[in-house]
């Protein structure tokens, strides 16, 4: 039915169109001069007929199903829900649903029976109400925008109205989203707090999220503290830097010093491609290959590593990081002007001094923008750590042995996970707030150098 | 030069200049060579990793079988309700007849049949419930045999291993050997990898169901993402008044591009999930998260594009008396197109990859069933890799590889259409 619903918009749409084009055209053929071209007639009753219907439509998606569910609840027996925590009651409206969809297991309340029934009979008025408000709708519009058809009617500027407003709609997509996530972060982060002290939260030095979700369940009391897992991010990204770093930059300084043109050509896309394998290969390459070497080297020189070990995650994410910080770095060393580079080496000086000495210390803002973006996508990146990384939470700054991330727990408290009643779940938004403020503070100072240190040359 | 040895106080050919001049040539040649090693050490880490995934994943590409001969007995299958039959004991019965010297040691006839895969039965039971005329005749099927004797097959059990510490004792591997002998087993192409969703036991373990819901997710994305971001890149770039607000969806759209991807699933769990009561596991719900993640790579792009696009187009196109919106929709946007496809195509790639926010919204749940419409349960192919990354069974491991193999395929390919693309159209002006 809603295929329907969209079927008859767009037969309206053409419809609306044709209609309004040849009026447009019989004005035009009885000699009177039209403001505005046919189509831009026909474009105007369309798009006047697909705008609203299509949010109209959208909007009745979203809500039916909310304000269905709710006329449910409301018609089951008096007391059924009564005294039930949210889970109990996702779980019964769930298995009403599946009732209404055929699948019925065990032999279910008649109450829940009749509900279904009524569920089945309240969807298919839905849909058959939203069908025909569809058809009013779009009847409507056709007839209103039909009378619009005159020689003097500025249909242009109408469609281009449109078109504009629609535009600005999409530019303020990008704000909603940043809206979203903040609002959504803050909203549940508020919610843990309310649940567990905010000191406890910063500065407590134990993770143990495993609470009791059960009166009578064995489990630790849960804690959470987040310096351990603060500690465990940083010692993976600061293992990651400690290989990408070196190895971006040396790269960049052979590809734009040393290497031939067509060397470059080769080796810098080979390069990027590292950038473009997805991070859960890269999680798969750490515990398959990574992982494994890196113990049994342990085991031949007498450490202790630990299975998961920060090393393998921190090696692979290094490797991962490495064009992106040879990108920022190569661009950098380009942005410097030509006449330091020709300067320097006209005074006798080599290519590595005056690398070292002349467009390195030149090129320093742009190459520290671009690690310190490469630290934020270290802290933030999920996968290769969340494959390859413990789960227990320890203050440790040995990089042997297993910690776990911000990120990693953010996953784990969530994986499987629906009700957001329980600081355990809650917990992952506050730590998801924890990392938004984190990157982007480390965003905006980088990229507040990269600019300001661009207005030098430029 | 002779005349500047001579009456300058310096000597050049004095050996500390030699030797200065030697420490001075071997720090560039120094430089140059941790270069050359950073980029070895590089390209050995992309090399190992291709190695890797091939080495591990090229033996998914093949599944051994085993070719029975299957006595479809009346007395298990009952001809009314085929479905209920008892398919398990029609297969033991066969394995008797290829074994008679174990039929009276149960525990050993019941490990003998592990040979075959646990899902031999039900492809079995869905051919006769297809065709019910089948019961009380003989019928030759091939099923696949289960995952440790497809490893054997395969070479990957090592039979020098003493046989404590080997997965396969002696006399299950005398007994797979005597079926080679017979002829029965053979090793053909996996196309069941492509053609089967996913199973708890790995030799029947497809990723149909992972690739339907990766493109749906991929559809979603891309109808959501490329319309928003061509009309707000176009706005910015065309439109936009020099204002506050235009400033602030700017830092907004650079801010969003390097928001971890992680948070982007807390987003979507939060709103879509929590708050708008979208299924959990949906394709469609993928959809919109990697939409809202790609939302700003396409607008960077476009707007990459529609600058590249020369003023002389607007001006001659507004000299003849275009309107603004007519030069932009007609003219700029067409040239522009090229540059956007290929940044669309790119941010699609990306999108395809990305597992975190998928991970949160339960699209790695374990389903059997490719999803027949975006709004079904279903799974990533990034997820597929997930979940058997994770599981214990050892034939996971090569179909793990073997996912990421298709998966990189997948992304070779969208790239490669995209390098295309550009060479093919972009006009240098």
């Amino acid at each position: 039915m809603t295929l329907f619903a969209f079927l008859i918009l767009f037969a309206a749409v053409v419809i609306g169109y044709i209609l309004n084009l040849r009026a447009a055209r019989a004005i035009r053929a009885g000699g009177t001069k039209l403001h505005s071209l046919d189509g831009f007639h026909g474009g105007f009753s369309a798009l006047v007929t697909l705008v609203p219907t299509f949010f109209f439509i959208i909007l009745w998606l979203m809500l039916q199903g909310t304000v269905i569910e709710s006329m449910i609840k409301a018609g089951l027996p008096d007391g059924t829900l009564d005294g039930l925590g949210t889970g109990q009651v996702q779980l019964i409206m769930s298995e009403i649903r599946s009732i209404a969809g055929g699948r019925i297991f065990g032999t279910p309340e008649e109450w829940k029976l009749e509900a279904a029934e009524r569920l089945v009979s309240l969807r298919s008025t839905s849909s058959l109400l939203l069908v025909v408000l569809t058809i009013a709708l779009t009847a409507g519009l056709i007839l209103l925008t039909r009378k619009t058809v005159r020689a003097e009617f500025r249909a242009r500027q109408g469609v281009e109205r449109i078109v504009l407003g629609l535009m600005v709609g999409c530019a303020t997509v990008a704000i909603f989203v940043t809206i979203g996530i903040v609002g959504s972060l803050v909203f549940e982060t508020y919610r843990f707090f309310e649940m567990v002290p905010f000191t406890d939260f910063l500065f407590g030095t134990s993770w143990e999220p495993q609470i009791p979700l059960r009166e009578d369940q064995i489990a630790a009391k849960g804690a959470f503290g987040m310096l351990p897992v603060f500690l465990g991010t940083m010692v993976i990204a600061t293992v990651a830097m400690v290989i990408a770093v070196p190895i971006g930059l040396f790269s960049a300084i052979y590809l734009h010093e040393f290497a031939s043109p067509r060397i470059r050509a080769v080796i810098k896309p080979v390069l990027e491609i590292l950038a473009g394998v997805p991070t859960v290969v890269y999680g798969f390459f750490a515990i398959l290959v990574i992982a494994p070497a890196i113990r049994s080297f342990g085991t031949d020189l007498g450490l202790p590593i630990a299975p998961n070990t920060a090393l393998a995650a921190g090696l692979v994410m290094g490797i991962m990081l490495v064009p992106f910080i040879s990108s920022f770095a190569d661009d950098a060393l380009a942005a410097v002007p030509r006449s330091l580079r020709d300067g320097s080496l006209a005074l006798g000086a080599t290519q590595a001094e005056t690398i070292s000495k002349v467009l390195f210390p030149a090129a320093i803002p742009g190459i520290v923008g671009g690690i310190l973006l490469a630290v934020s996508r270290a802290i933030g990146e999920t996968m290769i750590v969340v494959m390859a990384a413990g789960l227990i939470a320890k203050m440790t700054i040995n990089p042997l042995d297993s910690v776990t991330t911000v990120t990693v727990q953010i996953v784990t408290l969530l994986i499987g996970d629906t009700a957001f009643d329980s600081p355990k779940t809650l917990a992952a938004f506050a730590l998801g707030m924890v990392l938004f403020v984190m990157t982007l503070i480390i965003n905006i100072f980088a990229l507040r150098i990269v600019r300001k240190y661009r207005e030098i040359y430029d | 030069m002779t005349d500047q040895t001579s009456s300058g106080s310096f000597d050049w050919t004095a050996p500390e200049f030699a030797a200065r001049l030697n420490k001075r040539k071997r720090s560039q040649i120094a430089l140059k060579l941790a270069g050359l090693a950073a980029i070895t050490i590089a390209f050995g880490m992309l090399f190992l990793l291709v190695a890797s995934l091939i080495s591990t994943g090229r033996h998914a590409f093949t599944q051994t079988f085993v070719q029975i001969e299957v006595f479809l007995d009346p007395a298990h299958i009952d001809s009314n309700d085929p479905a209920r039959g008892n398919y398990r004991q029609v297969l033991t019965d066969t394995m008797v007849k290829l074994f008679p010297d174990v039929a009276d040691d149960r525990a050993e006839l019941r490990r003998l049949t592990t040979i075959l895969s646990n899902g031999a039965q039900f492809s079995i039971r869905d051919s006769v419930v297809a065709d019910p005329a089948l019961i009380g005749q003989t019928v030759a099927v091939r099923v696949p045999v289960s995952d440790p004797y497809d490893q054997l097959n395969k070479g990957l059990i090592d039979r020098e291993t003493p046989e404590a510490n080997r997965r396969l004792k002696d006399d299950e591997i005398a007994n797979f050997d005597l079926l080679k002998e017979l002829g029965m087993v053979s090793k053909p192409l996996n196309r069941w990898l492509i053609t089967n969703a996913d199973s708890r036991f790995p030799e029947l373990a497809g990723l149909k169901g992972a690739i339907i819901g990766s493109f749906y997710a991929l559809m979603t994305c891309f109808l959501l993402a490329f319309p928003i971001g061509i009309g707000a890149a176009i706005y910015l770039e065309e439109f936009a008044p020099k204002s506050r607000v235009s400033d602030l969806i700017e830092i907004n759209i650079n801010n969003l591009a390097a928001v971890p991807s992680v948070v982007f699933g807390l987003l979507a769990l939060a709103v879509f999930l929590g708050w708008f009561g979208m299924p959990r596991s949906a394709p469609f719900v993928g959809g919109m998260t990697l939409a809202l993640m790609t939302l700003p790579t396409i607008i960077i792009a476009t707007r990459a594009a529609l600058k590249a696009v020369p003023p002389s187009i607007r001006e001659a196109a507004l000299g003849v008396g275009a309107s603004k919106h007519q030069v932009v929709f007609g003219h700029v946007l067409p040239l522009a197109m090229p540059g956007i496809l290929t940044g669309t195509i790119i941010g699609l790639a990306q999108a395809l990859g990305e597992t975190a926010p998928l991970l949160l919204i339960g699209m790695n749940a374990f389903i059997t069933s490719a999803p027949a419409t975006p709004f079904d349960s279903s799974t990533a192919l990034p997820t597929q890799i997930f979940i058997w990354a994770d599981s214990p069974e050892r034939g996971f491991v090569s179909r793990t590889s073997a996912a990421i193999l298709v998966l990189l395929t997948f992304l070779i390919f969208m790239n490669a259409i995209a390098i295309f693309l550009r060479n093919k159209f972009e006009r240098k002006w």
